[in-house]
């Protein structure tokens, strides 16, 4: 009983150094400012292509979204998801995972467009 | 909480329910009777599967036969690959888990007692669905791989397809839930002291084996879903005239299937790696190059699943990358062969039953890897893909591998689950029996396979050369047969006989030595503290030799889950929702609702029940 | 709940905790596969509608591009917010703030239902214009792929209205707010799924 009493205090101990609401909300700040920032990429990058900074966005349109969804993904993994106060354990229980799931999608994507390609030149 | 605990044949009888009749194994949540579950199922499927490739060579033992109907033929092997690998080598690796893991790390039970209980009841229910479409003649037909788009409606219209689809995705289900249940007790439930550096072999093994079935089940998960909706909703997602492409079913299904045979063969490591020190009075030679090559396999498992994909024509880039990934993988598993090597060099060898299954194996998986890295290489593999060349590596690595391991792990611990001692004098006839008709079965199937005899084919005709290899095959797998009813008879003449098993007939060098055989409920009376890797070599060592037979104790006082049929409940549930699905045409929505209420139900009542 | 909980774990880490990590771990590749399907079929469709361009049938039935980009931001916000009520929900529970703690949690579930109920919306107004299922890939892999996200946030908003009545009853107290972390912890993955699908699906052309 006595071990199980230390348990919980030291899950509260622990809880007491996850972020307070200031944090959150500001976060929660960000995340909405990237939102906007996303559709406004796709907005200036596509339907204003033809001049000025849409032009400038629209061949990097897609590596900007990724690149901003990549932040906001990170941004509730570390506050809201506790990661970046958390045992590391729990980090790389949800990173090595998302590094071999990357792996199968980028290879996945890289495969049946070589596949396409070759098809085509030999036949 | 128990307040009284009387002593009962072999179990201790707890306050809260009786620990025998059926309703005790219904409700059980104990880790130990969880694993027997696992291996009485496993060892029935795996006798059907067995019968299923006694019939399959019949039909083959001479040319031309029609004792099978090529649509039988298809069904037979079709059920016998998905039966061995999901039905017998999976959940017999998970009796060893369930059972062993705990006691090896010093656990009381696993972290997720009643989630393990639904892993079995799922298990079963997945097993039995599966098997289900023999009762309809309409078992699956269409291989265990599946491929696409033979599975489409317009080649598979019947139910055959269906029965395996929903058999696999029930079977999944189970795994993932035992994987998560495993993970979690492998690294939070060791005993005081036991380092990672310090876990069993076995355990490592078990480990990496979980991380495997998390990371690669959920593909063929996704990779069912959507064969799902093209033959239930008439989706498109592997029919060509509508743009879809099979090839996408093989990759999807790759990815799980590489992972998958390290999944069936990396358990089997583990046992090999706990037997050998033993029977060589030596500690495991290289424990931390075998974690880290068995760690490396399992990472690089996930690079090479285009192996299997040479004669798809990827195009060469793809084809020398895979290539050179999967050649890369022989290096780990060289390591691990020339560790065992070393383990058992210079050691006293104790020549008994397990250790002659573990050389059995080392000497049959070894040919299997080099058959292996032979089709690596993709033009040597377009002549021998398809053929019974390949049928030869993977019973080579499956059943020369895991099935040799898995019953020397039988021998070795049968005395701890049961409290009875094998024979040694017909372990080592089934032995002699299993390696001499192994060989004969499956070792000139390289030949026939060079010859180019197609694998998945009913019948062969007259004067190609294949009949006298063919006939060898068959009488091999007679031989098998009688292999393994001499382990029946072995197990129900022990079964029959005294409980003559000590806590440590082996002189072992784990925890599980030290506990009564078979173990009480709560395992270990006081929770062990671990100092070394070998820690009751350690224990005699300081002791001064064998340490007294631990004595049964009453257990009062150490809280044990108690048992519970909701796990079976929802068990029920989880298969019934895909039944429901596969009858929808004929129940409409009203049967997904009910499905998924009982689902719920005993989710619900699980979750809110004290534990 | 485990008979771990009787005394102390190997690593410190809640056993249940870790579980839900671990099954999160283990969902990565689940939608990863989903995710590969969608774009590896993407632009192979033999038929329209498509999500970007327009199309005109051979029997001359023209079809606008038919994503709704506006719709869908409103629920991307909202799955957005719905992270940060969860957040200061569990903030509540841990210091015992039951109006908080309520009221948070009550908007999180707000957030799911209206979330959900704007993917009804979208895939009926789909149906509508021509797109099932069976329609072409692009259909199946976009069904399929938001299809299960919305599964999951469906299987969110039932654990923690589960939570909710749990917390009415007063027993989401600041020893027990680990069953309200469990829920955040899936609702939070849920939240980063939608994440990447929103840019993959939505905003690249
Ligand atoms: C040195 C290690 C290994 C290498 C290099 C290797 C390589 C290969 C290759 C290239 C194939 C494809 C052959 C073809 O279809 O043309 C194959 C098939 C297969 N391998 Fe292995 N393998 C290895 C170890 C294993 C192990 C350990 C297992 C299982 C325990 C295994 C099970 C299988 C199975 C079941 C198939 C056939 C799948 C099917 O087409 O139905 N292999 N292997
Ligand atoms: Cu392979």
């Amino acid at each position: 009983m006595t071990a199980h009493a230390d348990i919980a205090h030291g899950e509260t101990a622990h809880e007491h150094a996850h972020p307070g609401i200031g944090t959150y909300v500001k976060v929660g700040v960000i995340l909405f400012v990237l939102t906007a920032a996303e559709v406004a990429v796709y907005e200036f990058g596509y339907n204003h292509a033809g001049a000025g900074f849409g032009a400038l966005l629209h061949p990097v349109v897609i590596p900007v979204l990724l690149v901003l969804s990549a932040l906001k993904f990170a941004l509730v993994a570390m506050f809201y998801m506790h990661l970046k106060q958390d045992s590391r354990l729990f980090s790389s229980l949800f990173v090595f995972p998302l590094i071999i799931a990357a792996v199968v999608i980028v290879a996945l994507i890289a495969l049946f467009a070589y596949h396409y390609a070759f098809q085509k030149l030999i036949h | 909480m128990a307040t009284t605990a009387v002593e009962h044949a072999h179990a201790d009888v707890h306050a809260h329910g009786s620990k025998t009749g059926l309703w005790s194994w219904i409700t059980t949540v104990d880790h130990k009777r969880i694993g027997i579950l696992y291996g009485a199922t496993a060892f029935v499927f795996f006798l059907m599967g067995g019968i299923e490739a006694l019939l399959l060579r019949i039909q083959l033992g001479r040319p031309d036969n029609t004792f099978l109907s090529p649509e039988m033929y298809n069904q037979l092997f079709t059920m016998h690959g998905t039966t061995m690998i999901f039905l017998a080598i999976m959940p017999l690796s998970a009796m060893f888990f369930n059972y062993m893991i705990p006691l090896l790390i010093g656990a009381r039970d696993v972290a997720f007692p009643r989630l393990n209980a639904f892993s079995y009841w799922v298990f079963l229910l997945g097993g039995l669905f599966l098997n289900s479409g023999f009762l309809f003649g309409a078992a699956p037909n269409q291989g265990w791989f599946g491929y696409a788009n033979l599975t489409s409606n317009q080649y598979s219209p019947g139910l055959n397809v269906d029965f395996w689809m929903i058999g696999l995705q029930i079977l999944g289900i189970a795994s993932l839930a035992a994987g998560v249940n495993f993970f979690v007790t492998v690294l939070n439930l060791r005993a005081p002291g036991m380092k990672l550096m310090r876990m069993p072999m076995f355990v490592w093994m078990s480990f990496i084996t979980q991380v495997l079935i998390l990371l690669a089940f959920p593909v063929i998960t996704v990779a069912l879903i959507l064969l799902m909706f093209d033959r239930f909703f008439g989706s498109h997602f592997y029919v060509p005239s509508a743009g879809g492409d099979p090839l996408l079913w093989q990759h999807l299904f790759w990815i799980f299937g590489h992972p998958e045979v390290y999944i069936l063969i990396l358990p089997s490591f583990g046992i090999v790696s706990e037997i050998l020190p033993v029977f060589s009075r030596k500690p495991l030679f290289g424990y931390a190059a075998m974690v880290f090559s068995g760690a490396f396999i399992a990472f690089l498992g996930f690079g090479v699943w285009s192996h299997h994909m040479f004669s798809t024509g990827m195009g060469p880039i793809a084809d020398t990358v895979f290539s050179l990934s999967t050649m890369l993988i022989a290096i780990p598993t060289g390591v691990k062969i020339f560790n065992w090597i070393g383990t058992m060099w210079g050691g006293s060898l104790q020549m008994k039953t397990p250790l002659y299954f573990c050389l059995g194996f080392i000497a049959m998986f070894i040919m299997g890897g080099l058959s292996g890295v032979m089709h690596a290489s993709p033009p040597a593999d377009l002549q021998q893909t398809d053929t019974y060349f390949v049928v030869a590596h993977f019973h080579y690595v499956l059943f020369g591998g895991s099935i040799f391991a898995l019953t020397a792990g039988a021998y070795y611990w049968w005395p701890k689950m049961f409290g009875r001692m094998l024979s040694e004098s017909l372990g080592k006839l089934h032995f002699w029996l299993m390696l001499i008709g192994f060989n004969l079965t499956f070792f000139p199937m390289h030949f026939v396979g060079l010859l180019g005899m197609p694998r998945r084919v009913y019948t062969y005709p007259k004067g190609l050369g294949f009949e006298i290899y063919n006939q060898v095959e068959t009488a091999g797998a007679f031989l098998l047969l009688i292999a393994f009813l001499v382990f029946i008879w072995n197990v129900i003449r022990t079964t029959r006989g005294p409980a003559n098993a000590p806590a440590d007939p082996w002189n072992g060098a784990t925890l599980e030595w030290a506990i009564p055989s078979p173990p009480q409920e709560f395992n270990f009376a006081e929770v062990p503290v671990v100092h070394s890797r070998d820690p009751l070599w350690e224990t005699k060592r300081e002791r001064g030799g064998q340490l007294p037979e631990p004595v049964r104790v009453s257990g009062a006082g150490i809280h044990m889950p108690h048992p519970s049929y909701w796990p079976a409940v929802a068990a029920i549930g989880v298969a019934a929702v895909f039944v429901a699905l596969m009858m929808l045409p004929k129940l409409g929505p009203a049967g997904v609702v009910v499905a998924v209420a009982i689902l719920f139900l005993g989710v619900f009542k699980w979750a809110f029940e004290p534990a | 709940m485990a008979p771990a909980a009787d005394h102390a774990t190997t690593t410190g880490l809640d056993s249940r905790k870790m579980a839900i990590w671990t099954f999160i771990g283990s969902e990565c590749l689940f939608f990863a596969s989903l995710i590969s399907t969608y774009l590896v079929y993407r632009g192979k469709s033999l038929v329209g509608p498509f999500p970007h361009e327009a199309w005109t049938s051979p029997a001359g039935q023209h079809f606008e591009p038919i994503l709704e980009i506006k719709l869908v931001t409103v629920g991307t916000a909202l799955l957005l917010f719905s992270s940060l009520f969860v957040v200061i929900a569990l903030n509540g529970a841990q210091r015992n703030r039951r109006g908080q703690l309520l009221t948070f949690l009550g908007l999180t579930i707000m957030c799911g239902i209206f979330f959900v109920g704007m993917q009804v919306y979208e895939f009926t107004h789909f149906v509508h214009e021509g797109l099932k299922l069976q329609t072409n890939l692009f259909g199946a892999s976009f069904f399929t792929l938001t299809g299960f996200h919305g599964t999951h946030v469906t299987m969110g908003v039932i654990w923690l209205i589960t939570m909710f009545i749990l917390a009415l009853r007063g027993k989401v107290t600041p020893e027990k707010a680990l069953n309200l972390e469990l829920a955040a912890l899936y609702w939070h993955f849920v939240d980063v799924v939608w994440i990447v699908i929103f840019p993959v699906v939505y905003l690249m052309k």
